[in-house]
């Protein structure tokens, strides 16, 4: 069965060609840094699993040190000039989207083909990570077009995929980090004792107060974890259960749905969401790294309005 | 008696993000400091912080796109996303955002949130064509209004992704919440819950999708 430890695979050697796109770059005076760093990604994603957890920890410092001490740069010398690319674009049109729109219809289309065929029982594709798993197959996909159209020279999506991470740098891994964050603020307790400070100061005998401080709990909780996830059952068994559903008996669906959905607008405010405020912050070149953040912070709070209406006027009826 | 010392680790990481240190290097501090303050012996946080970065794994997967979009770049990806939005009459970058949004949430809500993406759409393509939408209605664009739209770029694909996926009935979050409910004895169906996600998602369709049509405006009124 074809299953995330594949992509795995896939993705370690992705890893391992930033690295070696790094070692050919003569004009980056870091580059046995990057290299280093993405080699140790690549070995994590293939060897992950054999290090045990000790070994896992001293690669997550070996990264954090190589980031912390600066070593990592960067150069703009791999590529083609804009002129080229002017020159490139007007002799491949709009064809040039193709090979970029194989990637997500291949994810698409065969989401759907294996979900509604006899294929979801066949056990080719483990049915959890499907979408995933396509995806890695439709970058395999793009690549072979794009070498028999195209014809770059050989290591040219090393090279490019190397510019490209090297753009990104070390907020690539701050995701995966925030997520083991998120494991030791759970092992040190962190979520109970918010839980139990949130429960401590609600107001009693005003439901409407109660939806109040469920909701901001969910969005403060979820700006400090970086994951609405996180929040969810500390702010469920501190208030929305016991309180919301069966002290004031509101609609559980709502309490639930809702309540997560008022986390997504803490997400939209928060570095710690760093795949989605900060990454895209660095994939974009922005000069401020919370630029995305400044952008989202208009939309998120008028949402959080519309959100705690909902729950008080829907789920208490 | 609840320990409460842990809670520094969280102070920690909001005054590291605050005065800008590295990220990486706030959050390892951050969970070691946790994790010691917690009771932990030093041993036992450094295999908790390789657990929890081993198993999440996943996140990263993304990145697997990198070498085919930066091959597309090379051979000018960017410049034709410009190109043909600047083709099209009565583009703004506005509409353009306000029909990636759409298009985000409903494709999120069939449970496909993860076929477009910051580094599969958002840079080589809705980036440049919002660019390009902003420099037809407001000329040449200033660093200021260039980042703005960058950044709004980024942002349409976060709301719509965000208060689309959760429409889906088979989405980790909704699982989630189910899950923690029937914890607490509360038994829901995922379609009980996920229908409570569409008036959420309507809302930030409508306030996003003003802040958008607002951002045409300034555009616009700039560039006269």
């Amino acid at each position: 069965m074809i299953n995330l430890h594949w992509l795995y695979v896939l993705a370690g050697a992705i890893f391992a060609s930033f690295a070696i796109s790094s070692a050919r770059d003569g004009m980056n005076p870091k580059r046995w840094g990057n290299t280093a760093f993405w080699g140790l990604l690549a070995g994590s994603f293939w060897f992950g699993d054999l290090l045990g957890d000790i070994g896992n920890g001293v690669l997550v410092l070996a990264l954090v040190a190589i980031a912390g001490m600066h070593l990592l740069g960067r150069s703009s010398t791999k590529s083609t000039t804009n002129d080229e690319r002017e020159h490139f674009s007007r002799r491949f049109a709009n064809r040039l989207f193709l090979p970029a729109l194989i990637i997500p219809f291949t994810a698409f289309a065969g989401t759907l083909a294996f979900n509604y065929t006899p294929l979801k029982g066949s056990g080719l594709i483990d049915p959890k990570s499907v979408t995933l798993v396509l995806l890695g197959l439709g970058v395999i996909i793009a690549l072979i077009v794009c070498y028999a159209w195209l014809r770059p020279p050989v290591m040219a999506p090393v090279d490019e995929g190397g510019r490209l991470a090297d753009s990104i740098g070390w907020a690539l891994v701050v995701p995966q980090m925030l997520a083991a964050l998120g494991v030791i603020f759970a092992a040190a307790g962190v979520g109970a004792t918010i839980g139990s400070i949130a429960g401590s100061i609600l107001p009693h005998g005003s439901v409407f107060l109660a939806v109040l401080l469920y909701a901001l709990g969910m969005v403060v909780f979820t700006m400090i974890m970086g994951n609405a996830f996180a929040a969810f059952p500390v702010m469920a068994a501190a208030i929305g259960v016991p309180i919301l559903i069966h002290a004031d008996g509101g609609n559980p669906a709502v309490i639930g749905a809702v309540g997560m959905l008022s986390g997504f607008c803490g997400t939209l405010m928060t570095p710690m969401a760093a795949n989605f405020n900060i990454v895209p912050a660095a994939l974009l070149e922005l000069k401020n790294q919370y630029g995305v953040i400044k952008a989202q912070i208009p939309t998120a709070l008028p949402l959080l309005v519309a959100n705690i209406v909902i729950l008080y006027f829907a789920a208490f009826r | 008696m609840i320990n409460y010392w842990p809670l520094l680790g969280v102070a920690l990481v909001v005054l590291g993000f605050a005065l800008r240190f590295n990220p990486l290097l706030v959050v390892a501090v951050a969970a070691i400091v946790t994790g010691l303050l917690g009771h932990m012996p030093f041993l036992k946080v450094l295999g908790t912080l390789g657990h929890g970065f081993n198993e999440n794994r996943y996140v990263s997967i993304s990145y697997v796109v990198l070498p085919v979009i930066g091959l597309l770049e090379r051979f000018g990806l960017q410049q034709r996303a410009r190109t043909l939005i600047a083709g099209i009459r009565g583009a703004t970058t506005g509409r353009l955002l306000i029909f990636y949004l759409a298009f985000r949430q409903v494709v999120s809500a069939l449970g496909l949130k993860d076929v477009a993406g910051h580094a599969q759409s958002v840079r080589p393509l809705v980036a440049p064509m919002a660019l390009a939408a902003a420099e037809k209605q407001h000329g040449k664009l200033d660093e200021d209004t260039d980042e703005r739209v960058k950044a709004m770029s980024a942002a349409t694909d976060n709301v719509g992704v965000f208060f689309g996926e959760d429409i889906f009935i088979a989405i980790a979050s909704i699982l989630l919440i189910q899950g923690t409910l029937a914890g607490f004895g509360i038994q829901l169906t995922p379609f009980q819950l996920s229908v409570w996600a569409i008036p959420t998602a309507i809302c930030a369709f409508v306030i996003h999708g003003i802040r958008l049509l607002l951002l045409d405006r300034q555009l616009g009124a700039r560039g006269k």
